[in-house]
């Protein structure tokens, strides 16, 4: 075998077809977005923990985390952070049906991953409404 | 052909059972109640007074769902990470490092967020 292979030149052997072979299905985008969501909300557990941190370590210093929280930048990371939460939490509770046996097949498995991103977008936009409307916040059509 | 029972209670080829399986469902489930409220929670206290958010998050209540959340969390993020990491680490000693990287980040977030969540409980 050794020999063999040292004497004939490389060849390219035939691999299985892999994600630039695909054209991209829902079930499947859904489950690199659980994958991504799922390493973000990894990270951003720190997040959590600093601002509890900072609620238990002085007035002076939960004031300046909750400034950064409510600059432009701190908003847009806020807003991915719950989005991330809920659409992860979407697609485990897709996984809890799978896991089950049920909706396997395609038909259920497309309206079941299209479910997940719509439905996520549709929730972390009604809690940023509410979070809007609970602070009084004045929108741009106001 | 029969499975013997032996390697059905928590042996298979594997010589592991499927403890992370059910372990990464177990802190799902859990999730699926406490993120939510956690949310909830957040989004109410988002600019309030250190005061009131003093005595909301020490309110005995909040405090154990808050313990109970990063303890579940903690372990849902080590588990999930160690598959991604196993998925795509293949050197043998970077798959080692990493997973001791993954389980003292995800111990070391929740010890952070539990001391918080303690602090504000018993004063100080």
């Amino acid at each position: 075998m050794a020999e063999a292979s040292s004497e004939q030149p490389a060849r390219a052997r035939p691999l299985s077809p892999h994600l630039q072979i695909y054209r991209p299905q829902i079930n499947m985008v859904m489950s690199i977005f659980h994958r991504l969501t799922g390493i973000a909300l990894y990270f951003g557990a720190l997040l959590l923990a600093w601002w509890l941190l900072a609620a238990a370590t002085s007035p002076d210093y939960f004031a300046f985390v909750n400034g950064l929280f409510a600059t432009p930048a701190g908003m847009v990371v806020l807003v991915g952070y719950t989005w991330a939460l809920i659409h992860h939490m979407l697609g485990g509770l897709r996984h809890f049906i799978w896991d089950t046996g049920a909706n396997l097949d395609i038909a259920s498995v497309n309206l079941l991953s299209w479910s997940t991103i719509v439905l996520s977008l549709l929730l972390t936009a009604g809690l940023w409404f509410f979070i809007a409307s609970e602070r009084g916040w004045v929108m741009p059509w106001q | 052909m029969i499975t013997p029972l032996k390697r059905v209670r928590g042996l298979g080829s594997a010589h592991e059972g499927p403890g992370h399986f059910v372990r990464q469902r177990l802190t799902a489930a859990a999730n699926l109640v406490l993120v939510p409220f956690a949310i909830g929670l957040i989004a109410t206290l988002a600019g309030a007074e250190l005061g009131s958010v003093k005595a909301t998050l020490g309110h005995p209540a909040i405090a154990i769902a808050l313990l109970v959340l990063v303890v579940s969390t903690a372990v849902h993020m080590r588990i999930g990470m160690q598959v991604i990491i196993e998925d795509y680490v293949h050197t043998e000693s970077a798959k080692l490092l990493l997973l001791l990287v993954n389980t003292f980040f995800s111990a070391a977030v929740a010890a952070v967020a539990i001391f918080a969540v303690l602090k504000l409980s018993f004063g100080g």
